[in-house]
């Protein structure tokens, strides 16, 4: 359909549904109420297992399931891309030349900020039940500060720090032991992902059961997930080129 | 709803437009990348901080990479294309 | 004033899919998906929100209380902002593919499924 038919049906089914929105919104509860039936439940259900941070809480133990779904969803993702990205069968990958013309300056603060962000990913997944934070940010930390190598340095750089096989196994690690935490659960207390490990003193390092374990396990996915992402595209856009081309 | 609130509801709404009204890709990022930095500030004038840690770093560092990236290679490809029927 | 975050939510709910419908290059396509995303991430915190009060982590200083905003809703965005950007991904993925294979990026020009 062409352009003009398509702004029409737009603007006829994106009014009806404006039109709807508008009617749900005003006659919700009003925004800043203080009646909260989840959380009167969530809340107290979290501080009976011992565990500071009240949304790793509710993630990893009174809804892990549907966190069980997410990181499958993400490894599904992983999957797709890198099959997707893959090199066709008219496409080779050269090898890069090593020119680095970064400024001298982007050069410093990278490698300076490289250790710290490491660092600071490792401890945002392992305080995940204490603090704000987790296995999902502290992973996506801990790539994002991996690949200043490539952003300060130069790509030869960062393809050395990265063994992509040893990212696939890491990846496989981390979703393997969710699962294995979860039949654990069976095994131990008849239900799948029920925690079972003994909870400690509230707001220290070693509390809430199997919630900074499930924390590690989902940071090691997100990381390698998201190195491997990135690691399709760094390589589609300078490595591989259509046979017959340079 | 505090004034913080209003403010930062209103940001949100402007950048989002923002975003939709870039029309070339590459600008498109750098909007995004505002958007992502306006809605982290929601969040946590919203109380969530754990949400808004989260925004920040996939918003901030890894979506605006791999659509940098995907342009890269977009253009690249059409610009071999394009070499290839010229010769 | 009192239903303002949830009228920001639907516009960019509703301005995400004008630019879905208007665009002309498959990445503002995507871009604009993940506008209309963000919109229900606001949504869900708006709906969780109490006023005057705090977040729901404790610590030394704040003791464990009823008088924290909904941490349900906080749970399912956080997961859902990590694992929308691998679709994203996996998005971005299809559309470099069909760029190869068609050689253009606007959604106006492809073809047909190719037989």
């Amino acid at each position: 359909m062409s352009r003009r038919v398509r702004l029409v049906v737009f603007l006829i089914g994106g009014g009806a549904v404006a039109a709807l929105l508008a009617i749900a919104f005003l006659s919700m509860p009003h925004f800043g109420r203080s009646e909260h039936l989840y959380r009167d439940l969530a809340v107290p259900a979290a501080v009976k297992h011992v565990t500071a941070n009240v949304v790793s809480s509710v993630n990893f133990d009174q809804r892990g399931m549907d966190t069980f779904g997410e990181e499958t969803i993400l490894i599904a993702s992983v999957v797709g891309t890198a099959a997707l990205l893959r090199p066709a069968k008219e496409e080779t990958e050269r090898r890069v030349p090593d020119t680095g013309r970064t400024l001298g300056a982007t050069r410093l603060v990278g490698y300076l900020m490289l250790p710290v962000s490491l660092v600071i990913g490792l401890d945002v997944v392992l305080h995940g039940h204490v603090t704000p934070g987790g296995g999902f940010q502290g992973g996506v930390v801990l790539a994002t500060g991996l690949h200043l190598l490539y952003v300060s340095g130069s790509y030869p750089a960062l393809d050395r720090l990265r063994p992509l096989e040893l990212f696939d196994i890491v990846d496989g690690v981390g979703a393997a032991t969710f699962a294995a935490v979860g039949l654990a659960g069976i095994a131990f207390a008849g239900s799948f992902l029920a925690n079972v490990v003994s909870f400690g003193t509230f707001g220290a390092l070693f509390s809430a059961g199997t919630v900074p374990i499930l924390n590690v396990a989902v940071g090691m996915e997100v990381f390698a997930g998201i190195v491997a992402i990135l690691a399709k595209f760094l390589d589609q856009d300078i490595t591989v080129v259509k046979e017959g081309d340079q | 709803m505090t004034a913080l609130l209003v403010l930062s509801l209103t940001l949100v709404g402007v950048a989002g437009t923002a975003v939709v009204l870039s029309r070339r890709p590459e600008r498109q990022v750098v909007t995004y990348s505002l958007f992502g930095l306006t809605l982290g500030v929601l969040f946590l004038a919203l109380q969530a901080p754990d949400v808004a840690l989260s925004q920040v770093t996939v918003g901030g560092a890894v979506t605006p990479m791999m659509i940098l990236l995907a342009i890269r290679t977009m253009d690249k490809d059409q610009k071999q294309r394009r070499e290839r029927e010229d010769s | 004033m009192n239903v303002y975050a949830y009228f920001v939510a639907g516009w960019l709910l509703i301005v995400g899919g004008y630019g879905i419908v208007r665009s002309r290059h498959m990445v503002h396509a995507i871009v604009s998906l993940a506008v209309a995303q963000a919109g229900t991430y606001v949504l869900l915190l708006a709906v969780g929100y109490q006023n005057n009060v705090t977040a729901p982590v404790f610590g030394s200083t704040e003791k464990p209380t009823k008088q924290v905003v909904d941490p349900v809703v906080q749970a399912m965005t956080l997961t859902d902002i990590v694992v929308s950007a691998t679709v994203t991904a996996l998005l971005l993925a299809l559309a470099v593919q069909v760029n190869k294979r068609q050689g253009t990026v606007d959604p106006d020009e492809l073809a047909a499924l190719e037989g």
